[in-house]
């Protein structure tokens, strides 16, 4: 269970969002610009709030009543962004395996190479981030985020890069083995059909704020007569 | 030609670069890593010997390290003699004369460093030192280099600190550009000549290193 009260200000913009996100998976839905990447930073505790707090699962990671602050490599949270910022100068096993400095050689490989195939990189693990796709980054860098087993999974539009089917099929598999380690995830995307295909939980988050939580079908009813009618104009 | 002043200006350029890199490279990563205001003073600081005439600078180490002041009077009282007029006074003295000339550029290259992977190395966790070792020294490894070379070609010809610190004492803070002073008063053009030549040499092949090395990587912009 995630629960936040987060104020933040940059710049101009003004983030002001509190919410709790029960479901194992979480859609975050809601236009550029609407503070989606900004919502994720702060809930990994990569920049911190002008004020609130983030508890997940009983543990306070930000309370700026309080002072509490915890740093984001002690939250067991991944976050995966639609960059996929891989350390260029090391090896896509390399890279997998930057975040399990504490286990040994063998535990260390085993469980790259188990990363590696589930997210089908296999194949291409002692090449260097420069000589990969943008889908291939994308997947490496998904990889190297589920490694360090995280409670917690954000996702800031991950598989922008993939094509549909191949995306599709990450997805599940992704899903089930989030699943079978319960893994609570949040995703965000400005992509209503996302939101729709993985029948989750559904936010919209519109200027800052966390407008409607619930079932994709209710909280989406808007955007999907949308998109309908664009298709029957067509 | 005068090897102890050549070898006195190579050990004390040497000296000088070693400590100061291993002061210089946190110097850098906290100034581009933090947050917090204060760090712009700090900066400020680290930068002032850039403009700050170096015997302003040398007046006030020779102040600060003689029996006037506590500090001066604590090292007395550990080293049993003053840090002023000795050779590592003037190591003291290049530190903080050549501290801007090896922090600039760090701070430079470290800040080059994509914020993105940085961040990516926090969520994993990794704390300030692993991200210095594992990203910033191997991804801003051209900028540790000029910041080494730019560091020993600044002390070699320091002058006015070395003068005002160190005085003129043969083998022990003697180094070229002193001699090169020293042989220009006593009209000794010749030897005047030889000094400089040796100052200017070593300029040019170690700024040569720098290019040499930023071009064999394909060309100034990759």
């Amino acid at each position: 269970m995630l629960e936040f009260a987060l104020d933040a200000r940059r710049g101009h913009f003004c983030l002001q969002a509190k919410g709790r996100f029960s479901s194992e998976w979480t859609v975050v839905f809601g236009p550029s610009g609407s503070g989606k990447s900004t919502l994720l930073r702060l809930l990994a505790g990569l920049d911190p709030p002008s004020q609130g707090k983030v508890v997940f699962d009983g543990e306070t990671w930000t309370d700026t009543a309080q002072d509490i602050y915890r740093k984001p490599g002690r939250r067991g949270v991944a976050l995966v962004a639609q960059q996929p910022a891989l350390f260029p100068h090391m090896s896509v096993a390399a890279n997998v395996g930057y975040g399990l400095a504490g286990l040994d050689r063998k535990e260390r490989t085993a469980r790259v190479s188990e990363m590696l195939t589930l997210v089908e990189a296999a194949s291409f693990a002692h090449r260097g981030p420069r000589e990969l796709s943008g889908g291939e980054a994308q997947r490496v860098a998904l990889a190297r985020a589920l490694a360090i087993s995280p409670r917690l999974l954000l996702l800031d539009e991950p598989f922008s890069a993939l094509d549909g089917a191949a995306s599709d099929a990450l997805l599940s598999r992704l899903q089930s083995w989030l699943g079978e380690r319960r893994v609570q995830t949040v995703l965000v995307t400005h992509d209503a059909t996302d939101a729709y295909a993985s029948g989750a939980e559904v936010a919209q988050l519109h200027e800052g704020k966390i407008a409607a939580v619930g079932p994709a079908a209710s909280v989406l009813s808007i955007e999907r007569r949308r998109i309908l009618d664009r298709l029957g104009d067509s | 030609m005068d090897w102890q002043a050549l070898t006195l200006t190579l050990r004390l350029a040497s000296i000088t670069t070693v400590i100061l890199l291993m002061l210089s490279v946190p110097l850098a990563a906290l100034l581009v890593l933090g947050r917090s205001r204060w760090l712009a003073f700090l900066e400020a600081i680290a930068t002032l010997p850039l403009v700050l005439p170096p015997t302003v600078l040398g007046f006030f180490l020779l102040v600060l390290l003689g029996p006037r002041t506590a500090i001066g009077r604590a090292i007395i009282v550990l080293l049993g003699h003053p840090l002023a007029f000795s050779f590592s006074g003037l190591v003291v003295g290049s530190i903080v004369y050549s501290l801007p000339f090896a922090v600039q550029p760090l701070v430079a290259g470290f800040g080059a460093v994509d914020m993105a992977l940085v961040d990516a190395a926090r969520l994993l966790g990794a704390g300030p030192a692993r991200v210095v070792f594992t990203l910033f020294i191997p991804l801003a490894k051209r900028s540790l280099l000029a910041a080494g070379i730019l560091t020993f070609l600044h002390t070699v010809g320091e002058f006015g600190v070395v003068l005002m610190l160190g005085g003129d004492i043969p083998g022990s803070t003697r180094t070229l550009s002193i001699l090169l002073y020293n042989q220009v008063e006593n009209f000794d053009y010749a030897a005047a000549a030889r000094t400089a030549a040796i100052l200017l040499t070593l300029s040019i092949a170690a700024l040569a290193a720098i290019y040499i090395g930023s071009r064999s990587r394909g060309g100034r912009r990759a």
